[in-house]
């Protein structure tokens, strides 16, 4: 399942020396991030823009995906003449703490007892992952990024990082987000973590240790997830009760319906890249996310005297981070006096919309950006 | 401001004459909300003739999404409801423009545009023209002009006014009516007296300079 680590882009290895501080009051020390990058660094070093990727996201923006072979998951913005820009800016995307990717997470080894971490991996939060993003650029030697760019569990983090970090960055894009994760959002969590852990193969989260795979438990978990990355709409437009491979009912339980043949082809692939431990850990970091709670209950408090130029962009018919969760931050920002863009776009492909080939993003992303770029100076 | 602006003459050219009458009262460098900013016209203008920091807010999320991809800081929502949520005193200059008769509370919207900004402007069409009493008093029917081309029963502009009826909601309101142009049907704008008769039957529209208090004259750029 792991592909030989040089096919994880480029990696930052942290010793003893430079330990990163849990949320939890644990230290990780040493690990490592995995991360890509796209483009060239300018000599003013004001063209850098990080993506924050999704729950099963990676730092493989852009290019290939070495395990499945796919073409990047934001490959539709991100690249040369597209929306972001790689001939123009400086994209660094990186695998998030607590992934399986690279960057140290559960399946890694603990280098305390020389076996993979399992559940010894200490719980990581929203803020763990930008904080050790803040630690890669300070590697990297950017000071300030043109921009923050992020969907999903992504746009959580750009929201983070303009509260930690507001003078860190000169833009924000939070796209199909929340300030927090609601309540409907951690039940299905909690669905897909059950599922793994029902899974006798799970082992109690030492399957690497005893030659398993929750495969099946992490498949079912994808499924559902999986339901609510679409909608209603776009699941009738695409499948409705159309069969699978068959004329007529198999009265019996197999995939008679393309639904059910889709979501379980899209668990089945999802096990051969993603590993079990590091669904449970970054769900949970997603569960755990509440910025109003961080500043007294008070949004706008996270971003008052806020100079980072922001852009909000929602999908109608996202139900998992609707409009309204998008239009709470935007009315905390306003709140707060910061600059902020909200828009809406028309889409009936639900949560995923952000993914998928949205000319009315790519115009946001494109106009926001460069605007930001212009007001800043970038050349 | 004390003479005719003749649209054409004008760098602001571009616009129309009471958008550019409204961006000849901005200070540049200013911090600015346009409000009903509509397709980012003159906020753009502002934004690359005066340099100013500015920010809409639009009811149409069409016209929001076309101005942020035109690199505007532009934010859906409505003046009657999501006014409230801005601090006061944040902006130099809030624009209410052609949009204040279209609101459910003229009153109220007004009171947050002098909370929020120092100084505010609004341009409305004035229903006081000679024009729209005339349609009234000779075909008894409601006016519909070329400012006001809707009838009835599908207009948005659903809370009218004259100029005299806005002078008493701005003084109402504690506002002191620092600056006021009359719009005429040629194009063009000209300073006039808040409570002069004329422009309440000759102009088109008008633009109002306000300030919750009275500021300063030397405070005042132009």
């Amino acid at each position: 399942m792991r592909a030989p680590a040089e096919d994880r882009g480029r990696l930052l290895e942290l010793g003893p020396e430079s330990p990163l501080v849990l949320d939890s009051g644990k230290r990780l020390a040493p690990f490592q991030i995995a991360y890509m990058t796209y483009g060239v660094l300018n000599d003013a070093r004001s063209n850098a823009v990080l993506v924050c990727h999704a729950l099963s996201g990676d730092q493989f923006v852009a290019s290939t995906h070495p395990v499945t072979g796919k073409p990047g998951w934001w490959s539709y913005s991100v690249g040369p003449g597209k929306a972001i820009d790689t001939d123009k800016y400086f994209v660094i995307c990186a695998n998030v703490v607590g992934g399986c990717m690279g960057t140290t997470g559960p399946s890694e080894i603990d280098p305390a007892t020389g076996e993979p971490y399992g559940l010894g991996f200490p719980l990581v939060t929203i803020r763990d992952m930008v904080r050790a993003q803040a630690m890669l650029l300070d590697a990297l030697g950017i000071e300030q990024l043109l921009c923050v760019i992020g969907g999903s569990m992504g746009g959580m983090q750009v929201l983070q990082w303009a509260a930690a970090y507001p003078e860190r960055v000169y833009s924000a894009m939070p796209i199909a987000t929340a300030a927090r994760h609601s309540a409907q959002n951690i039940a299905f969590h909690e669905v897909g973590r059950q599922a793994i852990m029902a899974d006798p193969d799970w082992k109690g989260g030492d399957y690497a240790l005893a030659g398993t795979r929750p495969a099946k438990g992490l498949a079912v978990a994808r499924m559902a997830a999986h339901i609510t990355y679409l909608s209603e709409a776009a699941l009738q437009r695409k499948f409705g009760r159309e069969l699978h491979d068959r004329n007529a009912l198999s009265f019996g339980f197999d995939a008679d319906f393309q639904i059910e043949s889709y979501l379980r082809h899209q668990g089945m692939t999802f096990v051969d890249r993603f590993d079990a431990n590091s669904y449970l850990y970054i769900t949970r970091a997603m569960d755990y996310f509440d910025l109003a709670a961080d500043y007294g209950g008070v949004l706008a408090e996270a971003f008052r005297g806020s100079k980072t130029r922001f852009c909000l962009v929602s999908f109608t018919s996202d139900w998992l981070f609707p409009t309204i969760e998008n239009k709470r931050v935007a009315h905390a920002l306003n709140a707060a006096g910061a600059n902020v863009s909200f828009v809406e776009i028309e889409s009936d492909r639900g949560h995923d919309a952000f993914l998928l080939e949205e000319p009315e993003l790519f115009d946001t992303l494109r106009g926001f950006l460069g605007a930001a770029a212009a007001v800043k100076g970038v050349r | 401001m004390n003479r005719e602006t003749p649209i054409a003459a004008r760098p602001s050219s571009a616009l129309r004459p009471d958008l550019a009458a409204i961006a000849e009262m901005i200070p540049p460098a200013a911090r600015v909300l346009d409000i009903g900013c509509g397709d980012g016209s003159l906020l753009e203008y502002l934004v690359q003739a005066k340099q100013v920091d500015g920010r809409g807010l639009e009811l149409s999320q069409q016209n929001v999404n076309h101005c942020v991809a035109r690199g505007l800081s532009v934010v859906q929502g409505d003046a009657d409801t999501d006014l409230s949520e801005y601090p006061s005193g944040v902006f130099d200059i809030v624009i209410l423009s052609q949009t204040i008769q279209a609101t459910r509370h003229p009153s109220l919207v007004l009171r947050q545009l002098l909370r929020i900004g120092t100084r505010t402007i609004v341009s409305f069409p004035n229903f006081g023209h000679w024009r729209i009493r005339l349609s009234l008093l000779i075909e008894g029917r409601m006016p519909v002009t070329k400012t006001l081309g809707h009838r009835w029963y599908d207009t948005p502009n659903i809370h009218l006014c004259t100029i005299a009826d806005f002078r008493e909601l701005a003084r109402g309101a504690g506002a002191h009516i620092e600056k006021a142009l009359a719009l005429t049907g040629t194009e063009r704008t000209r300073p006039m007296h808040p409570n002069a008769w004329g422009p309440n039957i000759f102009a088109e529209g008008a633009i109002f300079l306000l300030a919750k208090e009275p500021v300063p004259e030397k405070a005042i750029r132009q």
